[in-house]
């Protein structure tokens, strides 16, 4: 907790004066003593990622009674006050951590990645086999990531985790070295993703993808029917003006937008394309109850303070219904956008061939069920025999997700062509847009 | 009289390395990089004017500036006025034991993080929150209160009115009580007193403590983007929009150097209002 509301950038540090019991309880009472702070406000510091406040926090969201921190000396009615709360961040952030360093490995991997990736539900087993400690450095965003690269020596980051639209950056740059597609089990996806565009240059691959999401209309199922999200005009809605939200990132929104506009692919557009679409936003500006980070986002469609989120789909909204709240995605009849993230071996890699094992490992099937329940936040996957350890491993989330064979499933999806990837403009500057975001942010 | 001991300068040498290491260097560093230029995501050292031309062309920057600059300057008016009834009873009202309490309870708040005293807000303001519940017991609202200029300036308030409060009291307590006698005596009524005698008598610590107030809300972050919604956005949300967008640090530390300036030309305008000599 103390990492995050006060906004430190250190969390581990915090996380460990947690285990090692220099901040104290009496810290953690007064706080909930003076202010009574709800279950909600903690659950916020465990929310895992996405913005430049945003605090990369564990999520492994159980392990309630392991909090070190918690003590014997409280009442059970603190205790129960406390479970959930400051028992799920103080503990679910030391008990790991604790584990993890009493066993000093003697290798470590480093990685370049989004919150959650080489957190112990994921890199545990790995860290196991191979007798090695992944070492994470999490970025939030992709311009973070490559500048993070870019004011590193090379060498510096053995595996790097990027959104798709960012490998072809990263390659025009020489942050990534070249891969061996025999390496890699590519035979086991599904024919769409087996040459992904911009993993792949002049015939030589420098990406694998490992997992990817959609996004389209995420709203609460309490306000409106699945009948209203199933068009990106809800956004529009009387029922939403106050209560529509943004993920403040201009991408994933305009793209949304631009779908609504009817652009295929949504963009890549030209001059009368882009004005249409830069009045098309604005006019949607007098619904907007607010721009959020990941935290807001969470926390807002939670509470019911925003009734629907433009520009995130599932990754945010499968964490919120696995925890019951009345909220989810759907991809509208427009079409929805599909994030993706791969992984790379950075250039001058200490460590290539430990990389190569791990990318092996999160693109196995056991590899891919773990990527599929990452705790940090859900996705698909694109391996078919992942979806099939999946659908015997935990069923409920296949369904959940809409992974499983021989029924209506995601890959019907992009099939039916309903999916665009998301993409950077390819018309106008990344400024351009950024821009036109800033000036509707202000509007 | 000129004479350097050693003894002086090992009490004033720290706090002079202090302010160079930590404000002084890096606020020059800080207009370096104003003119440095970023090339495929990374900061490259250079002297060009880019960053300024392209933050002072743009319109949405102007507006922000003159909202961050209305909303800091409504939040310094607002909390002094209603810090002032609360000052004046803490000050001229209670007896020596109460008023330490009073004190006391002004030095509480600043235990508890502010950010976590802000997002306790978000659950009496959001629509379904403790506020809303409690205009609907009596038919009321709901009132949207969370995500607007409304939230902003709870935050503000609740960021500044303990310690504009504190300032005041302790300005008010040093108010020379003969002269309000006097007034008195010379038949000036409870109210003119207060305007005539103790506010001007009191106008140095009153205008510091409105300073403050603007200093710590012009450039916060937390109640904006928390309380607010981040709409429309102040100065420091777009500095941290700006750094992530395409890494322009340097046109970050544009915005930063306009509002270093800004409140050091409030801050002197205040001082030199505040000690100028009496009329």
């Amino acid at each position: 907790m103390p990492s995050c509301v006060h906004g430190s950038y250190e969390p581990h540090k915090d996380a460990r004066n947690i285990a090692n019991g220099t901040i104290s309880t009496i810290y953690f009472e007064k706080a909930v003593n003076v202010h009574i702070l709800p279950e909600e406000l903690f659950r916020r510091c465990r929310r895992p990622r996405r913005s430049a406040l945003e605090l990369p926090m564990k999520n492994t969201g159980d392990g309630d009674m392991s909090n070190p921190s918690s003590g014997s000396g409280h009442l059970f009615t603190r205790r129960r006050f406390l479970h959930g709360s400051m028992a799920a961040v103080g503990g679910t952030l030391s008990a790991p951590y604790v584990v993890r360093r009493a066993s000093a490995a003697t290798t470590e991997l480093t990685m370049l990645a989004w919150y959650g990736h080489a957190e112990p539900d994921i890199v545990a087993e790995f860290e196991e086999q191979h007798d090695v400690k992944v070492k994470p450095k999490y970025y939030s965003g992709g311009d973070n990531m490559l500048a993070l690269i870019a004011q590193s020596p090379p060498g510096t980051y053995d595996l790097i985790l990027s959104d798709a639209e960012y490998v072809q950056q990263l390659n025009a740059a020489g942050y990534v070295e070249e891969l061996d597609p025999g390496d890699y089990p590519l035979d086991d996806y599904f024919p769409e993703f087996q040459d992904f565009p911009g993993h792949w240059k002049d015939g030589k691959l420098f990406s694998v993808m490992a997992r990817f999401g959609f996004l389209g209309v995420a709203y609460n199922t309490e306000a409106l029917t699945e009948e209203e999200a199933r068009s990106y005009g809800v956004y529009w809605s009387p029922k939403l003006t106050g209560k529509l939200g943004h993920f403040d990132w201009h991408l994933p929104n305009l793209g949304q937008v631009s779908l609504y506009d009817g652009n295929r692919p949504p963009f890549d557009l030209d001059e009368t394309a882009w004005d249409k679409l830069q009045e098309t936003t604005l006019s949607m500006r007098p619904q907007v109850g607010g721009f959020f980070d990941y935290g807001g986002t969470f926390a807002s469609l939670q509470n019911g303070q925003m009734l629907a989120f433009c520009g995130i789909g599932d990754w945010i909204t499968g964490v919120l219904q696995k925890e019951g709240a009345a909220v989810r995605t759907v991809v509208p009849e427009e079409g929805g956008l599909q994030w993706t993230e791969s992984f790379s071996i950075g250039k001058g890699a200490q460590h290539p061939d430990l990389a190569r094992q791990f990318i092996q490992y999160i693109t196995s099937p056991e590899g891919q069920v773990k990527s599929a329940n990452m705790a940090a936040y859900p996705a698909l996957i694109p391996s078919r025999k992942g979806w099939d350890l999946l659908n015997a491993e935990t069923p409920e989330e296949a369904q959940r997700q809409g992974m499983v064979p021989g029924q209506q499933n995601v890959m019907d999806d992009i099939r039916e062509g309903r999916i665009q990837f998301r993409a950077l403009p390819v018309q106008q500057t990344l400024e351009d847009w950024n821009d036109f975001w800033s000036d509707y942010k202000s509007g | 009289m000129k004479k350097v001991t050693i003894f002086g300068l090992s009490l004033s040498l720290p706090l002079l390395v202090w302010q160079l290491l930590f404000f002084a260097f890096p606020l020059v560093f800080l207009v370096a990089l104003s003119f440095w230029v970023v090339e495929n995501y990374r900061m490259v050292p250079d002297f060009d004017s880019v960053n300024w031309t392209k933050m002072f062309s743009r319109g949405v920057f102007w507006d922000t500036y003159l909202r961050t600059l209305a909303l800091a300057a409504g939040a310094s008016v607002l909390v002094s006025i209603l810090a002032f009834p609360c000052s004046y009873g803490i000050a001229f009202k209670l007896s020596a034991n109460l008023r330490r309490l009073a004190i006391f309870l002004m030095v509480i708040p600043f235990f508890t993080s502010y950010l976590v005293r802000v997002y306790s807000w978000q659950i009496f303001l959001s629509d379904n929150g403790i506020l809303n519940a409690a205009f609907g017991l009596v038919g009321a609202g709901p009132y949207t209160m969370l995500n607007t200029d409304f939230g902003t300036m709870t935050g503000y308030l609740t960021l500044c009115l303990p310690l504009v409060v504190l300032l005041q009291v302790f300005s008010l307590m040093f108010v020379d009580r003969t002269l309000i006698e006097a007034a008195h005596n010379l038949r000036c009524g409870r109210l003119r007193t207060v305007f005539l005698v103790i506010i001007p008598s009191a106008r140095v610590g009153i205008v510091i403590a409105a300073l403050f107030c603007f200093i710590l809300t012009f450039g916060d972050f937390v109640s904006p983007l928390y309380l607010g919604g981040g709409k429309p956005p102040t100065l420091s949300i777009m500095i941290t929009d700006t750094t992530k967008a395409g890494q322009q640090w340097p046109r970050a530390a544009v915005i930063a150097i306009v509002m270093i300036a800004t409140l050091l030309a409030v801050a002197f305008s205040a001082i030199g209002y505040a000690y100028r000599k009496r009329a």
